[in-house]
């Protein structure tokens, strides 16, 4: 199991925002939702790898800005009748720090 | 402990309302459903094209018994529920079988009214109602020659062209001398007649029948005048009669139908019911539009939600034969208070005719052309002032400007493979099997599906043809009330209305207040409820309810890249700023540069986090930001005027740079575009723009709700003014007027449609309420004018993030 690694500060993340965390490999989509729970996801829509983070959060899902698909932030998978799914990653939240594990 | 909930009645009304329940509340009840006849539920609404040998029972299976099985529903098929204790709660079949209810739905439908004749209970003699019915016409075809229908009504033509499809040789009794009375006047049931006499149908019009003759099965009819005709079968299609021995028996008030509140619910508040059984307001329904609005009401209260109302339904209908066209809804007939307007046209075939009072339609009977029925339903239901182009209204929507598709609206003779939706790439073919092999009935459900219709919209109307056309008959395109958007059931207008009655200052307040289905909202009312609020309160904002194009003031593009427009007021320019924008462009590696349709300059491919740096730079240079990005005013397009012109007779290049600094930077429902052009010839097309001005050599004329784009539509006259300064107020007037009016996502050009050019006419050269709109406007512009790129580049914004987190994994 990899290690738990330091992203940033919850107030970084604005409520029913998004950053965009850059990897070597990729770029994650980073949510906070109106609970504080945070949501991370690969940073491409299954239908034609929009930026999700630049979407519009509501609940714990994300409509793409590129052509509206909505994608569940826990699980990946686009919603409604459209099929799809990308990766999601686990998140933590300590004492107001961001933990994200990647594979 | 779930609750019990039981079904009467296996048909599309009842079992539209599990539907509509399992997707509100899954988990909620045991559910257990009666059906009488040994199937899951098909669609009652294409037995026609069934008895027609266009469509086979498989072919209009809804669900079938595994759907039952796979949410949990206990199917109990061919069993007849005979009595219902509303005592002990429980329902109880002819086979002894008992259920007991928490909730009861009572969705027991209709029979054929039969006409009691002496000899109505001879072999041969049936109804028009189910599958058994549709075999027993089929058996009898094989083997018998003569048919005669009694009732020359909607379902009567429709088994009459069946049967003759089966090769028998068919007539019509009919007691009046008017086909379809009902849907129908008098020269479209003519043409109707002739056509369907063209095709082999006899008619006996304005006789009564006496008798059916015959021993044990039927051979003739005899009528009150006396003639006999000869029939080896006899369907009765005269009309239905809601189902209500059940309920009546239990002790429900049942008049003709069983009555129900707004809520579809009974007398006895445990107990529900939908569909042709139901009297509502007075009314029963037979058609299928209504009883999927009755579903969802039920549905929504079973769930208990508890928010939704049924008003009752303005119908509309068309006849499922194939090749005949045939369209009518609302009162065609008229009075002495009504107008008509008619075109009539023996030879080609074509009739249409509407009926109009005080300028809005209530009521359409077209024949042989019935492509505009959806239009006119639309014009009808949303009361739409058609004073403005009644000239032309006959000839159809077509007519009205829609450049696009005048001659593609025929669906019904497009190859499978036309592409109907230009946007995602469907075409006929994909959408008409989608709604047939996915059973979808609304125009929501097959944009879900297909995407059709679900990007730009503008074809809308072809998709809706489309559905009207596979699923033939009773469909209706949209409830009489469009919501929002699936997370409430209010309109756009409702939700203004409540956000103005109550002064609702927050989202958070409109979802609470107005009962909202989701806790944030959704990317489609969030961004309205922002823009309604930022309008009504100017200065205020939710970035995080815009889309990302406001967000970040550039436009997102394919790959996750952005572009930036600076805004160069009227298109004039400095070799200055041409110089600076040049450096910026080299600067931030600008991929590629053009001029756009507004006169203005796009660089591409720019990275999201050189965002902030590049408008400081472009800021320094003096440039605000273009708003090329957003649901605002976005350019005042210009030519050359009386400066350089020879032909120019005002400035219009300085009147542009005036209207441009008057409006840049204002939010509006929808992007919004103006024009100045220096004398008649146009040049700079003012006549598609939202607002544009003609100068002439007398003043300046000004033209509102024209749209270059999705489908062109040439402005409206307004006004003509003789001064700058009235073409400002004008101006001003016009934008404040459409931005507290218009939907969120509404041009101009269907604002101006929808609400009426007379209205707006009526509104403006009022002095003060032009002047007070004007001043209105000019207040929610200080907000508005506070430059977004040079906010963030001195540090008085941050409400967004451009810079990435980057993170180094070993």
């Amino acid at each position: 199991m990899s290690e738990w690694l330091e992203i940033t500060t919850l107030d970084q993340i604005p409520v029913l925002g998004s950053r965009v965390v850059e990897t070597d490999t990729m770029n994650v989509a980073i949510f906070r939702g109106r609970d504080d729970t945070v949501y991370a996801i690969k940073d491409a829509c299954p239908h034609k790898n929009g930026p999700l983070s630049q979407g519009i959060m509501h609940g714990h899902s994300v409509t793409c800005p590129l052509h509206n698909w909505k994608i569940d932030l826990t699980t990946g998978e686009a919603m409604g009748p459209d099929e799809g799914c990308t990766n999601v990653f686990e998140t933590k939240v300590e004492n107001g720090t961001v933990f994200l594990r990647l594979p | 402990m779930k609750e019990n909930l039981v079904l009467i009645g296996n048909g599309m009304a009842g079992m539209r309302t599990i539907e509509e329940l399992l997707k509100l509340a899954p988990e909620k009840y045991n559910i257990t459903v009666f059906g009488e006849e040994p199937y899951g539920n098909y669609n009652r609404i294409m037995l026609s094209p069934v008895l027609a040998n266009e469509k086979t029972l498989d072919e209009i299976m809804l669900n079938d018994e595994q759907w039952y099985a796979d949410n949990n529903i206990k199917l109990e098929k061919g069993k007849k529920v005979v009595e219902i204790n509303r005592a002990r709660r429980e329902v109880i079949a002819e086979d002894g079988t008992v259920a007991p209810y928490d909730r009861l739905i009572i969705a027991t439908g209709s029979t054929s009214f039969m006409l009691p004749l002496p000899g109505a209970d001879k072999y041969g003699v049936i109804g028009f109602r189910d599958v058994a019915d549709v075999d027993m016409m089929i058996e009898a075809a094989q083997q018998y020659k003569k048919a005669v229908v009694i009732g020359g009504g909607l379902l009567g033509l429709e088994a009459a062209n069946g049967l003759m499809k089966q090769g028998m040789d068919v007539t019509v009794v009919h007691l009046l001398d008017t086909l379809m009375e009902r849907q129908l006047d008098k020269p479209a049931a003519k043409m109707l007649q002739q056509s369907l006499e063209d095709r082999g149908m006899k008619f006996l019009m304005d006789h009564a029948t006496e008798e059916i003759l015959g021993d044990d099965r039927v051979t003739g009819l005899r009528f009150t005048n006396g003639d006999e005709v000869e029939a080896d079968l006899v369907v009765m299609a005269v009309g239905i009669k809601p189902n209500i021995e059940l309920a009546q028996k239990a002790g429900l008030h049942c008049e003709r139908g069983i009555v129900v509140s707004d809520t579809m619910q009974t007398f006895d508040p445990r107990i529900w019911s939908v569909g042709e059984c139901v009297q509502h307001r007075g009314v029963t329904y037979g058609l299928v539009a209504p009883l999927f609005e009755q579903a969802k009401v039920a549905a929504n209260h079973l769930a208990e939600f508890g928010i939704a109302r049924y008003e009752g339904t303005v119908t509309s209908t068309k006849l499922k034969v194939t090749g005949i066209e045939l369209f009518s809804a609302g009162d065609f007939h008229g009075d002495e208070t009504t107008e008509e307007l008619l075109f009539h046209d023996v030879a080609g075939g074509t009739y249409k005719k509407l009926v109009l009072k005080d300028n809005i339609i209530i009521g359409a009977v077209l024949y042989g052309d019935t492509v505009d029925g959806t239009w006119y339903f639309q014009l009808m239901r949303d009361g739409t002032d058609v004073s403005d182009f009644r000239n032309t209204l006959l000839f159809g929507q077509a007519h009205l400007g829609d450049a696009g598709h005048g001659d593609e609206t025929r669906v019904a003779a497009m190859p499978d493979d036309a592409e109907i939706c230009g946007c995602n790439g469907v075409c006929k073919g994909e959408i008409v099997q989608a709604i047939t092999d996915k059973k979808l009935f609304t125009l929501e459900e097959v944009r879900a599906h297909t995407k059709a219709s679900a990007s730009c919209g503008s074809c809308t109307g072809l998709v809706e043809s489309l559905l009207a056309h596979t699923l033939g008959g009773d469909y209706s395109e949209a409830p009489s009330k469009k919501p929002m958007c699936g997370c409430t059931d209010y309109s756009h207008d409702e939700v203004r209305a409540a956000i103005r009655e109550h002064g609702l200052k927050s989202q958070e307040e409109i979802r609470q207040m107005m009962e909202w289905k989701t806790p944030d909202g959704c990317a489609a009312c969030r961004t309205a409820l922002n823009y309604y609020l930022l309008c009504e309160y100017p200065g205020y904002d939710d970035p995080e309810s815009r889309f990302i194009n406001e967000r970040a003031h550039g436009n997102i593009q394919k790959d996750g890249s952005y572009s930036v427009v600076p805004r160069m007021f009227g298109g004039l320019c400095t070799p200055q700023e041409l110089r600076a924008i040049a450096d910026v462009a080299e600067k931030y590696d600008v991929k590629e540069m053009k001029v756009t349709g507004g006169q203005r300059i796009d660089m591409f491919g720019i990275k999201k986090e050189d965002l902030p740096a590049m408008w400081k730079d472009l800021s320094e240079a003096g440039f605000v930001s273009g708003h090329a990005y957003g649901k605002a005013m976005r350019t005042c397009k210009t030519c050359v005027g009386k400066t350089w012109c020879r032909m120019g007779t005002q400035d219009s290049t300085g009147l542009g740079v005036k209207l441009e600094e008057l409006t840049w930077g204002s939010w509006m429902p929808h992007k919004f575009k103006l024009a100045v052009s220096g004398c008649p010839r146009n040049c700079a097309e003012a006549t598609i723009k939202d607002f544009g001005v003609v100068c002439v050599d007398s003043g300046y004329e000004l033209h509102i709700g024209g749209n270059g784009g999705i489908k062109v539509r040439v402005t409206d006259f307004l006004t003509k003014v003789d001064t700058e300064e009235e073409v400002l107020e004008w101006c001003g007037a016009f934008c404040q007027l459409y931005r507290e009016d218009a939907h969120y996502l509404e041009r101009t050009a269907p604002w101006v449609e929808r609400v009426g050019l007379q209205k707006i006419k009526d509104i403006l050269e009022d002095e003060k309420q032009r002047k007070t709109l004007h001043e209105r406007f000019l207040v929610s512009q200080k907000p508005a004018q506070i430059d977004p790129w040079k906010a963030y580049a001195e540090g008085e914004r941050s409400d967004h993030f451009f810079e990435p987190i980057k993170l180094k994994v070993s």
